[in-house]
This record gives structure tokens, sequence and C-alpha cells, in this order.
């Protein structure tokens, strides 16, 4: 940062790319000091004068006001007020044209001027440096302020930053043509532009002040040097003139070296630009309390007979300033031949550069206005022209050699107008300033800066398209999301309350608790034996016959995986009805273990199922078909490979049952590899089975104890089942593993 | 009252292609001027035939394209330019259909058949040339000596009988047209050179010959030096970009010193290339053709240099004398690709964001 300092105190600056330098036309009006006009006879001021949004209204038709009257108060902190320039009364609260490229309507306050001109009461503060830093920045906020440089930032939002702040940069360059309101303003108001910033000092703290002016206003540069003598640490900053060098990013560069990122504010960089006009509106609201009811308006161009500098209340319509600087109609034909507007001369807001033409007489003067030209047609022949003079680019690169931002208009032009909105963002086009210079230097005179714009409209309204789209997902997700939580709690709410009833019974009886799992597992021995002839059965056939036995078996396997599931599904109804399940306690236990296992299965079968369609919303609509078919595939397989996991983790179920299940194994299935980690599965199953068995017994052992051991075997019940259940998944995974393997050995 | 509504900017620098256009060919005329004291009226009779046909053939096709204001787009200059370089580098008494199937060709083919101006992949004067060359080659390697080495002399009359007839008025024919006082047919410098190099003699014994008189080629050196002045007015101008002509010059220098300082006996001087054949005229007229060429700064030296190298290859070791026509052609090809490559870097957006973005 020193050797920042350094440079510029030896008059050495950065550069910026590119640049042009067009005709400057200062000289029309900065002979003239600013001059005062009377009073209109109605203000115009639309509510929203500044980017971000409007505020609150706070009064109504008829209502008297006084000058500085707040008119609009705000809630929101992008929201800045507008006050009664002068004194007069409301006559309308209605849409009308403001001053926007568009020409659109907005909502406006008209107020009959009454000419008394009567302030509101103020409190004038002499010493700025006693107040604090929380009630300057009120005092900025509620006198309405906002950047008057062009955009209209909200001045309050800029300043009240925390950071450690490097730089202030006040933006005195005006490298517009023609304009010359900020030059005018500093020769006639160095000493209150200069207390401007010391106020934005007081609350900023930047290291250095730095006060960007171009080498072409040398009374401008005189004054602000003469006014800062004294302060060691602003520093006024004399440019070589070259449009555009206020541009915020590019004055950054010159002064500092340094580049704004793309898409990040200056602030990021620790740096603030204010506009010297802006410092003027700071210290008078600060010090006079004046809000910004007012500014400095150039009225230039060669169709205007006395072109000058004016203070100009805001919300004067632009005929009336018209006529005050002579505005004389180059084309005075009769009436009757004026068909179209086409003998209408344009009026530009604004700079010939960046500014637009306004739609007709009625704009109003607003906070970000420095400008009306009003150009001969001889002076300024293509603001007239309206056929297009358009011819195809021929790639001379005029435009990128004088881009300030380094961006290829020529490329950028091409892929507009092929709206190749992925191309365009590969070039980068939101780095575009909007500045014009390519369009100044054209040969094939194309309106590059158009183009630029209607695809950056493009670009927007598709963004707000996918947002919304986006949202509309996001919500649709958060719904689904939403039931099945709804549907998990509640299944959770009803075993919860199975097992408080179930507890409840134990208590109440606790023979019959013990009894009841007497029962269970009594019949889980029946169950065993049933399964274990069954299996003998089976190793017979499959003795005989391997390959018959492998088949048969697997047929049984699936006959009682589908079993099974429909015992589950059963369970589940059971579950729903807890009246018909109280009267059974065996059934609560089978039904636990199955409720567990239905819901482990729903879970796993709904996050394929997701995933599945996460899938097929991700896939491009133009694959459409091709890929549905693909993702029904998918499906199939997952499908299948779901039933063999089931398939197999019957098999695995009735090995743990069975001693001989593995021997038979060994025999029926082709892989070994296959039987071994299934037998190694079933032996610890079937260790834990027994350890459960084991348990079990023990219990009915000790039958005649009271219902306080009952419930920690039921404890250890359920470990044994949780052990199991464990056991159950892990064969599954691996089985799930091999699946996939060999799946994909086969494709 | 309702206002006029434009876009911004509202002002323009009144800079026209039709004008940038207009002042290339003016930079052209000194050395127009110089070809003309040296070589007679042929290539001003074949520039007056390109362009006729070049007008009409642009005519007949933008009508046919149904483009409005037809007459704005006919004299925007580009079509003149592109037959009055095309006319330059004809032999100067190459026949008279020489130069209208190659206007057409330029006007129909290359450019208007691929979109018309700004769209044209090549440069319109070089393709048709190389078709032209590759066509009929004896009709356009029928270079004849200065006028001053000629036996016959070339009034106006004579080289427009030569051009329409093939023979003079006397009777001589092209042929005998090219035979020195010593009985040899007499080929450009570069011709010359090569053929000798082939032959077995060296760089020093082949100059010796008259076609490369006091200095490097007779001719040929001043039309270059003119060329070279009215590119330099064009860069002082700002109508074309510095880097090609200097990068494209400086590659040949450098390939043509390197061989020099190696095998002095079988390579020319670095002057020689520079001063002979077209080298001055594609350096500044041709290979800066914006719609043709690259854009981005750094493409334009990549370009140059690459242009500088294929010329030195194509003429020492290619099978034509002159390499500068099929050199741009190349190039031209590469352009879009070099352009791809070679794009700045936005403000604000650092190195490494842009590695990331061509990754």
């Amino acid at each position: 940062m020193e050797s920042i300092i350094e440079r510029i105190n030896q008059g050495k600056f950065w550069h910026f790319h590119g640049g042009i330098h067009p005709p400057e036309q200062k000289a029309i009006t900065s002979d003239k000091p600013i001059k005062q006009l009377s009073l209109p006879k109605q203000l115009v001021l639309p509510l929203q004068q500044h980017i971000g949004r409007q505020g609150d209204l706070l009064v109504e038709v008829g209502d008297k006001v006084l000058k500085g009257q707040a008119l609009t108060q705000s809630s929101n902190p992008m929201a800045v007020p507008v006050h009664a320039p002068t004194s007069g009364t409301i006559s309308a609260i209605k849409k009308s044209v403001i001053a926007h490229p568009s020409g659109l309507s907005e909502l406006c306050l008209f107020i009959d001027v009454d000419g008394e001109d009567t302030w509101k009461k103020r409190e004038i503060c002499q010493d700025f440096s006693r107040l604090s830093r929380q009630e300057i920045i009120t005092k900025i906020s509620d006198a309405g302020i906002a950047g008057m440089g062009g955009a209209g930032f909200p001045t309050h939002i800029k300043v009240n930053t925390k950071p450690d702040i490097n730089f202030l940069i006040i933006n005195a360059a005006e490298c517009e043509p023609y304009i010359t309101s900020d030059d005018l303003l500093m020769r006639e108001q160095s000493e209150a532009i200069v207390d401007g910033i010391k106020i934005l000092d007081q609350l900023l703290n930047p290291a250095f002040i730095l006060i960007g002016i171009e080498d072409n206003k040398p009374q401008a540069i005189k004054a602000l040097q003469q006014a800062t003598k004294h302060i060691e640490k602003m520093k006024v900053c004399v440019l070589p003139t070259k449009y555009p060098t206020g541009g915020e990013k590019q004055l950054i560069k010159i002064l500092t070296g340094k580049e704004v990122d793309s898409g990040s504010l200056p602030i990021n960089a620790g740096i603030v630009v204010q506009n010297v006009a802006t410092c003027y509106a700071i210290s008078d609201a600060v010090i006079n309390d004046i809000p910004l009811i007012r500014r400095v308006v150039t009225l230039t161009g060669k169709a205007l007979s006395k072109p000058q500098n004016f203070w100009v209340l805001l919300g004067t319509q632009v005929n009336f300033l018209l006529e005050q600087a002579g505005f004389i109609n180059e084309e005075n034909v009769p009436k009757s031949v004026q068909k179209t507007h086409q003998s209408s001369p344009p009026v530009i807001m604004g700079g010939p550069l960046m500014g637009f033409s306004i739609l007709n007489e009625q704009v109003p003067i607003i906070k970000t206005s420095n400008c009306i030209l009003a150009p001969s047609k001889v002076e300024m022949p293509s603001a007239f022209d309206n056929s297009s003079n358009e011819v195809e680019c021929i790639r001379c690169g005029q435009c990128a050699d004088v881009c300030p931002s380094q961006l290829l208009p020529q490329e950028l032009q091409w892929s507009a107008k092929a709206k190749d909105h992925q191309q365009l963002a590969k070039l980068n086009l939101f780095d575009c300033i909007d500045c014009g210079a390519c369009a100044y230097v054209c040969p094939s005179q194309i309106p590059l800066v158009q183009y630029y714009r209607v695809a950056k409209a493009e670009i927007r309204q598709q963004q707000q398209l996918d947002l919304k789209s986006e949202k509309a997902k996001a919500r649709f997700e958060a719904r689904k999301l939403r039931l099945e939580q709804e549907k998990i709690a509640r299944q959770e709410k009803h075993e919860k309350a199975a097992a408080a009833r179930k507890a409840a019974m134990n208590k109440k009886s606790a023979d019959g608790g013990t009894a009841s799992s007497a029962v269970a597992a009594a019949l889980a021995r029946v169950k065993a034996k049933k399964a274990a002839d069954q299996k003998k059965a089976e190793a017979v056939d499959s003795n005989s016959n391997t390959q018959d036995s492998i088949e048969t078996s697997e047929k049984s396997q699936v006959k009682a995986a589908i079993a099974r599931a429909k015992a589950k599904r059963l369970a589940n109804e059971q579950n729903a009805k807890p009246s018909t399940e109280s009267n059974n306690q065996d059934n609560v236990v089978d039904d636990k273990k199955a409720r567990v296992a239905a819901a482990i299965a729903k879970a796993k079968a709904k996050k394929a199922a997701e995933k599945e369609s996460s899938t097929i919303e991700e896939v491009p609509s133009v694959a459409v078909q091709s890929t549905s078919t693909e993702a029904d595939d998918k499906k199939a397989r997952i499908a299948a490979a779901v039933a063999k996991a089931k398939a197999k983790k019957a098999a695995e179920k009735k090995s743990s049952t069975i001693e001989e299940v593995p021997s038979v194994a060994v025999q029926s299935t082709s892989t070994e590899a296959d039987d071994k980690k299934a037998r190694i599965a079933a032996a610890v199953a079937k260790a834990k089975a027994k350890k459960a068995a084991k348990k079990e017994s023990s219990t009915i052992e000790e039958e005649p104890n009271v219902a306080i051991q009952s419930t920690p075997t039921e404890a250890d019940d359920k470990k044994a089942r949780i052990a199991a259940a464990v056991a159950k998944a892990k064969a599954k995974a691996k089985a799930k593993a091999k699946q996939a393997s060999t799946t994909n050995s086969e494709e | 009252m309702a206002f006029w509504i434009a876009s911004s900017p509202h002002n323009h620098s009144k800079a026209e292609t039709s004008a940038l256009m207009r002042l290339v060919i003016y930079a052209l005329l000194p050395g127009i001027l110089v070809q003309w004291y040296f070589f007679g009226w042929g290539n001003i009779i074949h520039i007056l035939l390109a362009t006729s046909t070049a007008l009409f053939c642009e005519f007949i096709v933008l009508s046919l394209r149904n483009k409005n204001n037809i007459s704005k787009q006919l004299f925007d200059g580009s079509a003149v330019l592109t037959a009055i370089l095309l006319g330059i580098c004809l032999p100067a008494i190459a026949p008279w259909w020489i130069s209208i199937i190659g206007a057409m060709f330029a006007i129909v083919i290359v450019k208007q058949l691929y979109g018309g101006l700004g769209h044209n992949p090549f440069n319109p004067a070089m393709a048709a040339y190389v078709m032209l060359l590759i066509s009929f080659p004896l009709q356009m390697t029928s270079w004849q000596p200065p006028l001053i080495l000629m036996t016959v002399d070339l009034d106006f009359a004579n080289t427009a009988n030569v051009i329409f007839s093939g023979f003079t008025k006397e009777g001589y024919s092209v042929e005998q047209l090219r035979t020195s006082v010593d009985g040899f047919t007499m080929a450009t410098p570069l011709d010359t050179l090569k053929t000798d190099l082939g032959t077995g003699l060296t760089v020093l014994e082949s100059i010796e010959k008259s076609v490369f008189g006091e200095y490097f080629a007779f001719g040929w050196e001043w039309m270059n030096f003119a060329f070279l002045l009215g590119g330099l007015i064009l860069i002082a101008k700002k109508a074309i970009a510095w880097q090609t002509p200097f990068s494209f010059l400086l590659s040949l220098f450098l390939c043509s010193f390197i061989a020099y300082s190696i095998s002095p006996d079988s390579s020319a001087s670095t002057m020689f290339h520079w001063m002979t054949g077209g080298c001055m005229l594609g350096a500044f007229f041709i290979l800066t053709d914006p719609v043709t060429g690259a854009t981005s700064v750094k493409g334009r030296f990549i370009i140059g240099a690459l242009a500088g190298l294929l010329v030195y290859l194509i003429r020492t070791f290619g099978g034509y004398p002159d390499g500068i026509a099929f050199s741009i052609l190349l190039c031209n090809m590469a352009a879009p690709l070099i352009d791809q490559y070679t794009r700045p870097r936005t403000y604000g957006h650092n190195s490494s964001d842009k590695q990331e973005e061509v990754k």
C-alpha cells in the first residue's frame, strides 16, 4: 500500500485497458457558473429514484408539505426516502413516466408548488465530529442520499461497513463528454465537498483518501488542492483524460493498480468509491440538515441557445429546464407536415455515451440525473438516425482494443445474435459495464451495447425462470420428505404404544408375561423343527439330483421370501389395528421383528426409489425416451437384485435354523466361495440363535421369578433379536455385493 | 411532444467500414505505381478487369440473396479491394480470362457463398490466386521481366494486345516476350534462384543474373519498398494492427538469417526474402485482413510468426517459388483456433480463473 502512495506522490498511475477519446465538448458549459432557477409550477417526484426499493408513502393527496419534509419513509434498509423539494400541496399520486431508459411509468407524487419555499424545521450541526457514527449514518439515511454518479446505490449502506478500508476514492473524474456538473460543483463548493469527505473519513476511517480527477478540469483541480492543502490523508490525483476513467472499476485500477474481482464489490478489496456530488450532499445533510432535494444538472448540446449548469430541484420536469436553456427545435416545420416523431429531436438524459434518450418532456429530474443533452443534428447525427447503419462485422478488433473490461465485443456480438447464452457467459458478458466504447468506435456501426443489453435481459429472465423451477422442485422434494417423516413418526408412535401396552400387560400379570414368552419359545422350536423336516426332505432330493435341487431350493427360497413378505404385510396390517394385536402376545413379539425388518426394507426401497427418481429428474429432457428405457432397465435390475438378496436372506435364515443345512448347501450350490460366506454367516447366526435359545430356556427355568426379572429377559430377547438382525443385514450386504459383481461380470 | 428514442451510445466516431477499405486502397497506390513503372500496364489492366468483374458478381449475388441496400454494400470497398489485390498479384501479361475467373471465384465462391463480408474464412484474393495457380500453372507463371530488360517495347496498346490476344502488335508471343537478349527465358528472381540452386549454382553465382539487378531483385525491391511504405501509413492511421506484419517480418527474417548463417552458399539473404515476391504486400495488406486473421493481440503475433515460418519453408523447400498465398491460406485456417486460445484476460478475472475455463 505504501508503494501505491509513493507512486501516486510521484504522479504515476496505472492504466486500464482500452478507452476512447471522444470530443469532450465540455467548453459549452464549463465557462458559466451554476445558475439558480426560479421555482417551477409543478414537481413530479418518483417514489423510487435509486437502486433498491421504494419507501412507504407518508402523505396523501391534498396534504400541504414543507420544503425538506420527508414524503416517504423506509423500513427496508435498501429503501431511501424522498423529500419535498419545496413547499406546496400534493395534487396527485399516480403513475407517470419516469427517467428510465425503458420509458416505463411508476408511481409519482405530484406537488403543486406554492411559491413560498417554506422550510421545515431544521437542526444545523456546526461540529459533526461530535456526532456518533450511528448518528451520522442515520442523518445520511434520512436525507435520502443515493449515489449521484449514476447507479444510485443507497449511500448509507455503502458507508456503513465494518472491515478495514484502505482507500476511500472520491470519483471526480467526470469522464463523459459534455457533462460539467461535477466540475462546476467542485469549483464553487470545494469546501463543502471536502467537509463531506471529512464526514466519510470519520465514518470509514480509511488509510488514504484519493480524489481522482481528469486533467481537463484545471480550475476544479486547483480548488480541490486549495481545500485539501492541510489534510495529509487526502490526495488529489490528476489523471489523464480518457473515457471511461470515471467508471468505478477503472478508477480503482488507475489509482491503486488493483482490480475488483468479477462479481465482487470494491468494498471486498477494502475500497469505497463515492462521487463528489454525493460528498456535497452528505455535507449538506449532516451539517445543514438539508435532505437531498436538489442537484446540479448540466443542460448542454447545440440545440440549446443558453446551455448552462443549473441548480435543479428534484422533480423538475425536463420541459421546464429546456425552456430555461433556450431549446431550439431545429425542424420547426408546420404541424401539418409533422407526421411522426421523426421531426422531434432526441433529448438525452445523461451523457452521449451512457445516457438514454427520454420518452417525452414530462420526465422529471431525479437524484441520478446529471445532464440533459439536446444535441443538434450536425453534432450528433447518429442520435437522429433511426435507420440502422449497421453493416456486417469485419472483425477489425477495434472494439476489443478499446474495451475497458478487456472483453471481445465482436465475439460477444455474434453469440448475442445467436442467443448462445453459454458462450456469452464464457465470454464474460456480465463484466460488460455498458460504457459504449465499442459501439463508439465500431466502423460497421453495429449497436453493440444494445445487443448486449438485450442478451443480458434474456439471460436474467432465463435465470429467474430457472430459479422458479428450482424452487418448485425443492418445494416438492421437501413435501415428499415431510410426508415420509410423518409416516415414520406415525409408525414409531404405534410401536411405542405397543411396547407400552406390552409392558403394562407384563406388569399386570407376571405369570402371563413369562408364560407368553415361553409360548413364543415353544412356537419357535416347533417352527424350527418343521423347517428342519422340510429341509431334510429337500436335502434328500438334492442328493439325488443336484442340478434339480438348486432350482427347487431356489424356488422354495423365493416362495419362502414371498411368504415372508406376505407375513410381514399381514403383520403390518395388524400393527395398524392395535386392538387385534393386544389379544395375541406372541404376535407382538414376532410382529416387532417383522415390523423392524419391514421398516428397514421399506426405507431401503424408498431410498432406492428416491435415487431413481432423482436420476430421472436429472436426465435432460432431450434424451427422455432413451434414458427412460435405461432407467427402466436400471429399475428392473435393482428390483432383481433386491429380490435375489431377499431370496438369499431367506436361505440363510433357513440355514440358521437347521444344523444340517450347510452340508446341503455345499452340495447344492455351485460356487464354493459363496457357500463359505453363507456358512460363516449361518454359523454366526446359529451361535447367536443358540445363545438366545439358552437364555430363553433359562427364563423358562426361572419361571417362578417375579415380574421385575421378566423385563431384563425381554431386554435380552431384544438383544438377541438385534444381533440376529445385524447378522442378517451383514449377510444381505454380502449377498448384494456378490450380486453386483456377478451382474457386472454378466454385463 | 414525444422525443426521439435511441439506444446509447448516442455519439459515434463516424468511422465507417467503407472508409477503412478506401484507406487501404489508397495505401496500395504507391506500390501499384512502382509496379506500373517497372512492369508496365499489365497489372493495371488486370486490376480494372478484376474490379469490374468483382463488382458485377457482387451485384448479382447480392440481388440473388435479396439484400436490401445493395448499392451501399456494393460500394463498401471490400469487393474492389479484393479485386485490386488479385490484380496486383497476377503476372502482368497473363491472359484476360485469368483475372475474370479469379475475381469471379474470389467474390462468388470464397466471399459470398460463405455469407458475404465478414463471414469468409479465407482471404478471397489469396484463395483465388491459389486456385488460379493450381488450375492454370502455365499462365500463372508467365512472369514478364522488368521493362528495361525486355527486348520488346511494351506500351499500353501492346500490353492490352498481349493480354487479350496473346500476341503483341508485332506478333511476339508471351514466350518471346519473356526471352532475354541472350536467349534465356527470364523468370522472377525467386524462381530464378530456386532453379539455379537446383542446378547446383551457389547463391552468389545466381544473383549475378540481370533479374536480380543491383540490390536484391530488380524492380521487385522497389515494389516491396512501396508496399512497406503504404503499410506503415496504414499502421500510423491505425487502420491495421502492427503486430501481424511485425511478427511476420521478424519471423521471416529470423528463419532466413539462421539458414544464411549456417549455409550462406545455398541460402538467400534476409533482405532478399524481405524484398522479393509478395512479401510486403502479404505482410501489410493481406495477412492483416481482419476478417480472416486473428483478433486478439497475442493471436496476431502468433499468426504473423506462423506465416513467416511457412513462407520461408515454402520458398526454400516447397515446389513453388513464392509461398505467400499458401501460407496465408494456412494461417486463415488456423486463425479461429488461435483466437480461441488467446482470449485476453477480462478485468477482474485472475489467471487461475482462465485456466479453469480452458479445462
